[in-house]
């Protein structure tokens, strides 16, 4: 009956699944796995308790917060908006790809823009509308689609495959203290070296297709009349 | 304070404690701060959630872990009846931000980099290790913020810490509230069990099928759950651990990149709700898989290439 001790395992599973709190999910999937591996409630608490302290170190957000909000009072969104806005003949796929690059680079030194809803939005989706315009042509609305779609995968892609670069950051913290648990001691700049290649490929590969795939789609949606203006 | 004064102590760990003091009093403000905000719809059970967590973060090392264990299970129930909230929030209007940035301009970006510049000289050139580098960064960040102007008080730093921690709220926790569900895992003998049924499915010894198993269950499971974060402590210490790392090959390489191959399963499923559906909503598109479908591309190249530079430099 060893198979018993997997149902934490499907407890979290069923419950993201399930789309329940994720705090509640965790609980009740110690709980019963304490339960089930006869560890107690004593060994439960002490489990949970020392694992929590061990792992204090997650918790460097906290101080970082600090100073992410007033960077922001203090113009860093603006200043960001401004460096990006130096791209010079911009097309949709070429402002996504500056802002890949420039969301990677950051995301390496833990710093965000606001996201999707802060930067993506407001400064990054004007701009590439703006770029189409500025050839005479109104955007076709399966464009700004693919274009909204786009922007967001460009920001998924740089924030998680260059924030892994920034030494402290959460997941590493993560992998360290779980490696740790099978008897494996790594420093943080090692977890952060091993990501560069992988940071750079992500970057790359991302930038090449979407500034490939809006290539296509600004002949296909606007090619005729382009070639006309000229 | 004998541990403080203890000469046998190194002292990155004391500065890392003195951190984590720090984390801990950041964390109470914001507890202490809500309670005696009235615009606060849930006073009682946000105080009680930062200020248990400021608790056991403050003082955790000194506190005996059954007590920890229990504080951390006070600090949950807020949480999960969703009683933690945020008040009022002093937001920056535009019009602030934008003369600030006339004030300062590009330079902002110099204390926005300090942290991470920190955080590689500190864990390249000391052995005070890097996270002490990190918040040895915020401390330059504030001071440099401070000269630039002087309406960066004491009281702007805190206040706009408790806004950005409001904001996230206990979410903010699951990364460490997953590695105490992946310590209960290993003690109660969850990834022996795994390692058995795996065990059964792919030939022990053979290194390289261990990173392919390893790393596309890491995608797949991450796409299940919707959180890589999750995914890692059971897929390590069921697959990673017994067929990959045991037979020699390199924790950190693989350990870490089994993280990022989670992430490839991230940039394809709707359970993660926040970074593929979300943005759906905010930028009024109209598929609601159209973030996803821009990802799949991407996701697949990343995760070969991921698996062969394991196999090749494992």
């Amino acid at each position: 009956m060893e198979w018993i001790k997997l149902i934490g395992v499907f407890i979290v599973i069923l419950g993201f699944a399930l789309k329940l709190d994720s705090i509640l999910i965790i609980l009740v999937a110690s709980i019963v796995t304490a339960l089930v591996g006869n560890m107690g409630i004593t060994g439960l608490l002490e489990t949970f308790g020392t694992s929590f302290v061990a792992n204090r170190s997650m918790a460097i957000f906290i101080l970082i917060m600090l100073v992410t909000g007033t960077l922001e009072r203090n113009g860093l969104r603006n200043a960001a908006s401004d460096l990006i806005s130096k791209v010079k003949g911009a097309s949709p796929g070429k402002i996504i790809g500056i802002y890949g690059i420039m969301r990677g680079i950051f995301a390496a030194f833990n710093v965000g823009f606001g996201g999707v809803a802060g930067f993506i939005r407001p400064i990054i989706l004007p701009m590439a509308i703006g770029a189409v315009e500025s050839k005479g042509e109104k955007i076709h609305e399966d464009h700004l689609e693919e274009i909204k779609g786009m922007a967001s995968g460009m920001e998924n892609v740089a924030w998680f495959f260059c924030q892994v670069l920034f030494i402290g950051g959460a997941g590493g913290l993560l992998v360290q203290s779980t490696l740790a648990s099978l008897g494996y001691n790594v420093e943080l700049i090692e977890l952060a070296k091993v990501e560069i290649p992988v940071s750079i490929f992500a970057l790359a590969v991302t930038i090449i297709y979407y500034y490939l795939k809006d290539k296509k789609l600004m002949k296909k949606y606007y090619g005729a009349s382009l070639r006309e203006g000229k | 304070m004998s541990f403080f004064t203890d000469p046998e102590v190194l002292l990155g760990t004391k500065l890392l404690e003195i951190v984590y003091i720090l984390i801990g009093l950041v964390s109470f403000n914001t507890g202490i701060k809500n309670a005696l905000d009235e615009k606060n719809p849930s006073r009682l059970g946000t105080a009680i959630f930062w200020c248990s967590l400021g608790i056991v973060l403050a003082f955790g090392r000194w506190i005996p872990p059954i007590i920890n264990g229990i504080l951390i299970i006070v600090m949950t129930i807020p949480a999960i009846l969703n009683k933690v909230k945020s008040g009022e929030q002093d937001e920056p209007t535009e019009k602030e931000m934008a003369q600030a940035y006339n004030e300062i301009g590009m330079k902002i970006f110099i204390p926005a980099l300090a942290m991470g510049v920190s955080a590689i000289i500190f864990a390249i050139f000391t052995d005070l290790g890097a996270l002490v580098g990190v918040s040895f960064g915020v401390l330059i960040a504030m001071v440099i913020l401070r000269i630039y102007s002087e309406r960066n008080s004491l009281k702007v730093f805190l206040d706009d810490s408790e806004r950005f921690l409001s904001l996230v709220g206990p979410l903010s926790m699951l990364p460490m509230l997953l590695a105490s569900l992946g310590a209960i895992f290993t003690e109660a003998g969850v990834g022996e069990v795994i390692a058995q049924i795996v065990g059964n499915i792919i030939p022990e010894g053979n290194v390289n099928i261990g990173i392919v198993v390893y790393a596309l269950g890491m995608m797949l499971f991450t796409m299940i759950m919707g959180n890589a974060f999750a995914a890692i402590t059971v897929m390590t210490v069921g697959i990673g651990g017994p067929f990959v790392l045991k037979y020699g090959a390199n924790p950190a390489l693989v350990g870490m990149l089994a993280l990022t191959c989670g992430y490839c399963g991230t940039l394809l499923t709707p359970m993660a709700a926040n970074f593929n559906i979300v943005p759906v909503a905010i930028l009024d598109m109209e598929d609601e898989m159209g973030v996803i479908k821009n990802q799949v591309i991407p996701s697949l190249f990343l995760i070969v290439f991921q698996i062969a530079y394991m196999i090749m430099f494992k």
